[in-house]
């Protein structure tokens, strides 16, 4: 037994992965490839939310002048795309592979392509094509230029130039990647259902992984979740993050911003919010959001400023 | 004379901005060729999605020199105005001629512009064209954007390819020189390609596996989707829309045809037609059938930007997209038959309208009581119980998955449910087609059932959008309130309907009766009654001008007995009648003696209530007078001025007028009423030579106050009886 784990080892390392049979072979040769251009590599936020570019290395370092650049797997839970483990497409919980680059480099779409080489996309097989796709989120105050990437006809990754975030100019701007992982790995490993999925290519299937996840998750996401509770967490995580921006934690804020939009997702999955009452909602979460990203900007400026002479926030 | 060719290289530009900005360049160059001075000829421009290209055929290579003059203020005028006009000129005040005009010693500037090399003053252009580019979307980047003045463009600007009869345009804008290398396609083809002026440039782009020309693209995907389904034995569902964005999509288009699997046929046409197109760009395909009904196949066409290794691959990656799409499609379809219509429209008690109108329920209940009402009053000839039930299925679909997914299918999938529902057929046609006509060219309903939902639909839009005041203005019209009105002219008059929109309005929408005590609040919404009919008439008057008719004959035959005219086909008919009969030699002297009596009238301040003229307040309430014959036959009766109770013995000529009038003022007033408009105009017509004559031969002002009265009294009648035809006051001229 132990044997075995020292020679698998061995054999995963960098080099001889396997991109084309192992999700996880897939994700390490894409923390490898960024990790090479020059990317902190990071691990995912603990904690629950729709998307990588909540990630506050995504959305708080995507303002203010210094350089950064990060790539890292966040999960993203979207209760309502749950379909109780059914559906060979949907699901409630999945990885996205983010990578952000600040300012955005001159040749980040040839990055991006070597990128998908790497991972086993020959752009002489398979149709690569950039097709206009802007991206906003009202949520965080935040809006950006790009394309969502066609790889034969299928959306497999969202690339952004933000332009704003929380309501300032982004400057420098950074460009977003984001590449949906399932999809990309069932279009390399040639598989019609995400449970399909070599995990590990040696077997492991995502459906072994995840597939009772997605059951339960489902089932409690619809039916079970304590709705009371939920409209409870909601009012304290809005109520937290009051308390944090007041007391000059903007970080702090911003998680609970982070929490607070979550809990409303989860309501809505739950069926108890109103078209009437979802905007209010919608609204609450976003000035949660907005004046976290506000305060965090402004009480950085200050240095920035002094980092970086001729550079104003606004 | 030599050639220019400018390549502006960016990352893939969006498909629909490409022709806007192919326009854009043409503009702005023209622009600063027009402030440099040179001429311009014709043009070429291209666009791909990673290159915009210009190239101007026999551009010169130097300007011509120009000569100027400029005559200035004489010789010892304050030196204020001299300098000025130095300054004016760019000249030093030495530098000044003195010429001799007319006696007067005269300052003139002489100004000498040497000519220019045409490279230095694109040199200059090309910089300010791409700062002053227009996209409907521009953004920063890089780490030029540190500062938020920076560069914008629609996608990071690339390169600058500026050649003039094959040397460089030096130019450099960001930190971008311009030079003469550029790429070719983006897999295609490696490293960089070298041009030498305008002449290779297509050619070279050509051989690095780009077309730059976007027509000859759209060329390539029209005939090759074509025959791509041609040899799979189907026909194409051209879209032209679809060539145009798959050509913004590509440098190297190849269309491939792909197949689904056939159970997803069971899903309707237009559902696969739309998922392929918006999500997907493909085109769909047609079994042709020797019936002539083509049915669409389980085929698509999608159109690869690549040679590729194995089209197969490409394809298969492509039908597992659209496979997974259409399996939504179908759980959608499947997922809304499991509620009937009324079970989802009752989910529309919680869709907002307009924040200030309720709920679309609250909506459709009106719509529902509208379109009843045209039926029970048998303005339109349907069955009551069912317009009243498609009514209030109309907008269920709205609430549906399907609908939700793919907006643009709204009324289609409330139609198809309907059926399958077992709803009888009236009712689901009227679902399916109650938004029509929605363009210019789209076929206006004729079954009776589908017409009353439809107008009682858009007219309820008008009347609701009216009531909260807000009306379209300008180019603003968020609510589509003029479309809504071109529906329901569109409606009536290829229905020849006879719909008085007052009545529709007041008793048909707001459910007033004559015999219901109002509040104010009720008068102040009655207004939307007189408002409607207004807008209404106004667009009537824009689609009539079309036919030739004058505005100015539409007013008349709007605003007439005091009130607007609420019958779209009455105001038709009226104003083409007016425009028959002011087209011909009585109508126009008729109108002439119209005027003159008009004139004299007011000169002479004659007294309104005399001709029973009521105020004109602007808020009559139309429902007072609408439907009630025995009020205009009142009005005419006391408007009589009865030619024996005069006190004198009337001249000829004016005793020919009084009878003339006797006899034609009822017959217009009846025609009128029986809406024989051209035997009313007749009747006018006979009124021509007796006011001629009285013009010609009797004196209204006479000293005889009784003789003045009387004739005063006289005008004014054949004044009123005009007006009972139309209101010739609005006639300009």
């Amino acid at each position: 037994m132990e044997s075995e784990v020292k020679t698998a080892t061995r054999e995963s390392s960098a080099g001889t992965r396997d991109p084309s049979r192992s999700f996880q072979d897939m994700i390490l040769t894409l923390h490898d490839f960024w990790s090479a251009a020059g990317c902190v590599i990071l691990q995912p936020y603990d904690m629950r939310m729709g998307a990588g570019t909540f990630h506050t290395a995504t959305t708080l370092r995507a303002l203010g002048p210094e350089p950064w650049n990060a790539a890292f797997v966040q999960p993203c839970r979207r209760p309502t795309d749950g379909r109780y483990g059914e559906n060979p497409n949907r699901l409630q919980h999945y990885y996205q592979y983010q990578v952000i680059l600040k300012p955005s480099p001159a040749d980040i779409q040839e990055l991006y392509l070597d990128s998908l080489k790497a991972i086993g996309v020959d752009p002489l097989k398979h149709d690569i094509r950039f097709v206009e796709d802007d991206w906003e989120s009202p949520t965080l105050g935040a809006w950006g230029l790009g394309w969502e990437v066609w790889c034969d006809g299928m959306e497999v990754t969202q690339f952004t130039y933000f332009q704003q975030m929380g309501g300032f100019d982004c400057k420098p701007v950074a460009g977003e990647l984001t590449y949906g992982l399932e999809r990309l790995a069932m279009y390399i490993q040639g598989v019609d259902n995400v449970y399909d999925l070599d995990f590990n290519g040696r077997g492991v299937s995502y459906g072994e992984v995840f597939l009772e996840n997605e059951k339960q998750m489902s089932k409690w996401n619809f039916e079970v979740a304590d709705t009371d509770a939920l409209f409870d967490l909601f009012a304290k995580a809005e109520a937290e993050c009051r308390n944090a921006l007041g007391n000059n934690v903007p970080i702090a804020a911003y998680e609970q911003a982070i929490e607070a939009s979550h809990i409303f997702n989860l309501l809505q999955a739950r069926g108890v919010i109103s078209v009437q009452e979802r905007a209010s909602y919608m609204g609450r979460v976003r000035d949660l959001a907005r004046s976290s990203c506000e305060t965090y900007a402004e009480q950085m400026a200050p240095t920035w400023e002094a980092k970086f002479p001729g550079w104003s926030l606004i | 004379m030599a050639d220019f060719l400018l390549e502006l290289r960016s990352e893939e530009i969006p498909a629909r901005m490409q022709a806007g900005a192919r326009a854009e360049l043409e503009k702005l160059f023209r622009r600063e060729m027009d402030a440099a001075g040179v001429a311009v000829g014709d043009l070429t421009v291209w666009s791909t999605p990673r290159r915009l290209a210009l190239i101007a055929k026999g551009l010169p290579t130097e300007t011509e020199a120009v000569h100027e003059e400029a005559k200035g203020p004489p010789v010892g005028a304050p030196d204020q105005a001299v300098d000025g006009f130095c300054r004016k000129n760019g000249v030093e005040r030495g530098a000044l001629e003195v010429r001799d005009v007319k006696g007067r010693e005269t300052y003139f500037a002489v100004i000498e512009k040497p000519g220019q090399a045409v490279s230095d003053l694109l040199a200059a252009a090309i910089p300010a064209i791409i700062r002053d580019f227009s996209w409907p979307k521009s953004m920063r980047w890089g780490d030029a954007s540190l500062s938020s003045e920076s560069l914008r463009w629609v996608r990071p600007l690339s390169g600058i390819v500026a050649l003039l009869g094959g040397e460089v345009v030096p130019c450099i804008m960001d930190g971008l020189a311009s030079g003469r290398e550029t790429v070719g396609h983006r897999f295609h083809s490696d490293g960089v390609i070298t041009i030498d002026g305008a002449d290779d440039y297509a050619d070279k782009l050509r051989s690095a596996s780009v077309i730059v020309d976007h027509e000859e693209r759209a060329a390539m995907i029209r005939d090759g989707a074509k025959t791509a389904a041609e040899a799979a034995g189907l026909a194409l569902v051209e879209d032209e829309g679809l060539v145009t964005e798959n050509a913004g999509l590509t440098e190297w288009p190849v269309p491939l045809l792909g197949r689904f699997d056939e159970q997803y046929l069971d899903v309707p046409p237009e559902v696969i037609q739309l998922t392929a197109r918006v999500n997907q760009k493909y085109f769909v395909c047609e079994d042709a059938a020797n019936d002539g009904q083509n049915r669409l196949a389980n085929a698509f066409v999608c159109t690869a930007n690549i040679a590729a290794a194995d089209p197969a691959v490409v394809v298969d990656g492509n039908r597992k997209v659209l496979a997974a799409r259409l399996s939504d499609a179908r759980f959608f379809w499947e997922l809304d038959q499991k509620t009937t219509l009324a079970e989802h429209a009752k989910k529309l008690e919680r869709i907002t309208f307009h924040e200030k109108l309720a709920t679309v329920a609250d909506k459709v209940e009106r719509v529902a009581k509208l379109a009843r009402w045209l039926c029970e009053e048998g303005i339109v000839n349907g069955d009551p119980d069912l317009a009243e039930q498609a009514a209030q299925l109309c907008k269920a679909d709205l609430v549906t998955e399907m609908v939700g997914e793919f907006p643009e299918l709204q009324g289609l999938m409330g139609g198809y449910y309907a059926e399958k529902e077992g709803l009888p057929l009236e009712v689901a046609h009227a679902i399916r087609d109650h938004y029509k006509p929605v363009g210019q060219g789209d076929e206006v309903p004729t079954a009776p059932v589908t017409v009353a939902v439809s107008l009682a639909d858009k007219l309820d839009t008008l009347a609701a959008f009216f009531e909260i005041e807000e009306f379209p203005t300008g180019s603003k019209d968020p609510f589509a309130l003029r479309r809504a009105a071109i529906g329901v002219l569109r409606l009536v008059r290829e229905n020849g309907l006879k719909l008085h929109l007052g009545m529709a309005l007041g008793l048909g929408w707001l459910g007033h009766h004559s015999d219901r005590q109002l509040s104010d609040a009720d008068i102040d919404r009655r207004k939307i009654i007189t408002s409607v009919p207004y807008f209404l008439n106004d667009r009537l008057s824009v689609v009539l001008k079309e036919a030739g008719i004058r505005h100015d004959y539409v007013a008349a035959s709007t605003d007439w007995n005091w009130s607007v005219d609420g019958r779209i086909d009455r105001v038709e008919a009226r104003a083409r009648a007016l425009t028959n009969f002011l087209g011909s030699e009585d109508g126009t002297n008729l109108l002439a003696g119209y005027k003159r009596a008009a004139n004299i009238l007011k000169k002479e301040d004659y007294d309104a209530s005399a001709s029973m003229e009521p105020e004109h307040t602007g808020e009559e309430d139309p429902l007072a007078l609408a439907g009630k014959p025995e009020f205009d036959a009142v009005i005419a009766e006391t408007g009589q001025t009865d030619g024996k109770s005069l006190s004198y013995s009337p001249e000829p000529a004016e005793k020919a007028l009084i009878d003339a009038l006797d006899v034609a003022a009822p017959k217009a007033a009846s025609s009128v009423e029986s809406e024989d408009f051209e035997a009313a105009m007749a009747a006018l017509a006979s009124l021509r030579a007796p006011i001629d004559a009285f013009f010609e031969d009797v004196i209204v002002n006479d000293p005889d106050q009784d003789k003045r009265a009387a004739r005063l009294a006289l005008l004014a009648r054949f004044r009123d009886a005009v007006h009972k035809v139309a209101d010739f006051s609005r006639i300009e001229g």
